[in-house]
């Protein structure tokens, strides 16, 4: 795809705000506090299975990567990323489940699953408060076009894009939420409404259905695309994993 | 696998009133909801939850369909002596959980 197919240049909105800024003051309070947060019960598993051995190489994630806290800091800020093994673009769910596959020799887990959501939300905790960081580079340039073109094409049969909300329209109310700018960088998070934690696939998910299009699977190369370009967008903010919505 | 994180304080004073917390990965189904195919999932709720401190039962928690997923529960107990704070738990479908911190308390 050329630039010139672009249905509009990528552009960040102004002022750059994170999602929990546009949330009410009981979900800050909830993000905010590491006890009380539901999310944290995803975390203490996350720890749980980083520290267990699994699959054929009997071998732990801190059998190879030692402390998350050391090893694990700021990976997430760069995610989605090429993967240099297989050249496709991935994302820290994607990684987690090719170390499984290729270091622990055991099945992937399923996405959306407690475990894929509780290592990834344990794995993105270690960037906390670190920059969102992706670069743009001939590697992931196509990815990053295709990302960008399914933000700004209208679709579904209310026929809006995602740039209608998220740019034009933050800081407006839709039914009883208040749009924001539709950042990724508090995910996985725990959604009062789901009763659990959600990976950010889920969350692109509950957009596509409430255009009324056609919902791309969890883990498909237009979400993953949408992943990078929502990376590079909210470039400026600090990863927030793992954070609480509505 | 049952999660769960408790927050006792490590230390307090004799006499005193510390604030417990705990809080349970547990998906609390209501027996009101239905899957994609339409049939109804059955409930399972924790049922039954029990803090006891150095053995003695000092607080008890029957949930039912009202409480929402990964209840979170937050009491006070009186330091009396050093020892365990144990909590355990068991939902509807048998399964069991547990956690325990140790207080010290001094004079
Ligand atoms: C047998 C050793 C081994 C095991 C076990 C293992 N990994 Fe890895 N992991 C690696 C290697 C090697 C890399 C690639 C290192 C690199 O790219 O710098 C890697 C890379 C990663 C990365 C990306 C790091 C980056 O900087 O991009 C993540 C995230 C990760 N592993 C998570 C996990 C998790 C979670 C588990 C447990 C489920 C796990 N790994 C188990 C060896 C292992
Ligand atoms: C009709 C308006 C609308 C459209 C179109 C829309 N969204 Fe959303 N989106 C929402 C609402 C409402 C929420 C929940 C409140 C919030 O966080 O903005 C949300 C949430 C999000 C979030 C989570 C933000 C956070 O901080 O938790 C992301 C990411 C997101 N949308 C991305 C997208 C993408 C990508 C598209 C296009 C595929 C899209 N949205 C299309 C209304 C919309």
């Amino acid at each position: 795809m050329t630039a010139s197919a672009l249905a509009a240049e990528p552009k960040r909105p102004e002022p750059l705000k994170s999602g929990i800024d546009f949330s009410g003051a009981e979900v800050r309070a909830l993000q905010q506090d590491d006890f009380s947060s539901p999310a944290m019960l995803w975390i203490t598993r996350g720890e749980k299975l980083w520290n267990e051995p699994a699959g054929k190489s009997e071998k732990s994630c801190a059998g190879c990567h030692q402390d998350a806290r050391a090893s694990m800091k700021g990976v997430s800020a760069k995610y989605p990323k090429v993967d240099p093994g297989t050249a496709r673009l991935t994302n820290i769910e994607g990684r987690i489940n090719q170390c499984r596959e290729r270091n622990q020799q055991t099945a992937p887990l399923r996405y959306e699953s407690d475990e894929l959501l509780a290592l990834t939300a344990y794995v993105g905790m270690q960037s906390r408060g670190v920059p969102v960081n992706v670069v743009i580079d001939p590697q992931n340039q196509r990815n990053f076009r295709r990302g960008a073109d399914i933000f700004y094409t209208r679709m579904g049969q209310m026929n809006l894009a995602c740039t209608h909300c998220h740019d034009r329209n933050f800081g407006r109310k839709l039914l009883n939420d208040t749009i924001s700018q539709g950042h990724g960088n508090p995910y996985p998070v725990y959604r009062l409404e789901w009763q659990t934690m959600g990976s950010l696939h889920r969350r692109l998910r509950a957009c596509f259905f409430g255009v009324r299009a056609e919902l791309p699977p969890a883990g498909s190369q237009d979400l993953l695309d949408l992943e990078l370009f929502l990376a590079w967008r909210s470039q400026g903010l600090i990863v927030e994993t793992p954070g609480v919505r509505k | 696998m049952s999660v769960a994180r408790l927050l006792v304080p490590p230390r307090a004073k004799r006499g005193e009133l510390v604030e417990i917390r705990i809080a349970i990965q547990h998906p609390m189904e209501t027996g009101f909801r239905m899957d994609n195919m339409g049939k109804v999932i059955p409930k399972n709720t924790v049922s039954n939850l029990v803090c006891r401190y150095n053995g003695t039962e000092v607080f008890r928690a029957e949930m039912g369909s009202g409480i929402a997923a990964n209840p979170y529960l937050q009491f006070y107990i009186v330091a009396r002596e050093s020892g365990a704070v144990e909590f355990s738990w068991i939902d509807d479908r048998g399964e069991k959980g547990s956690a325990s911190a140790v207080i010290t308390v001094t004079a």
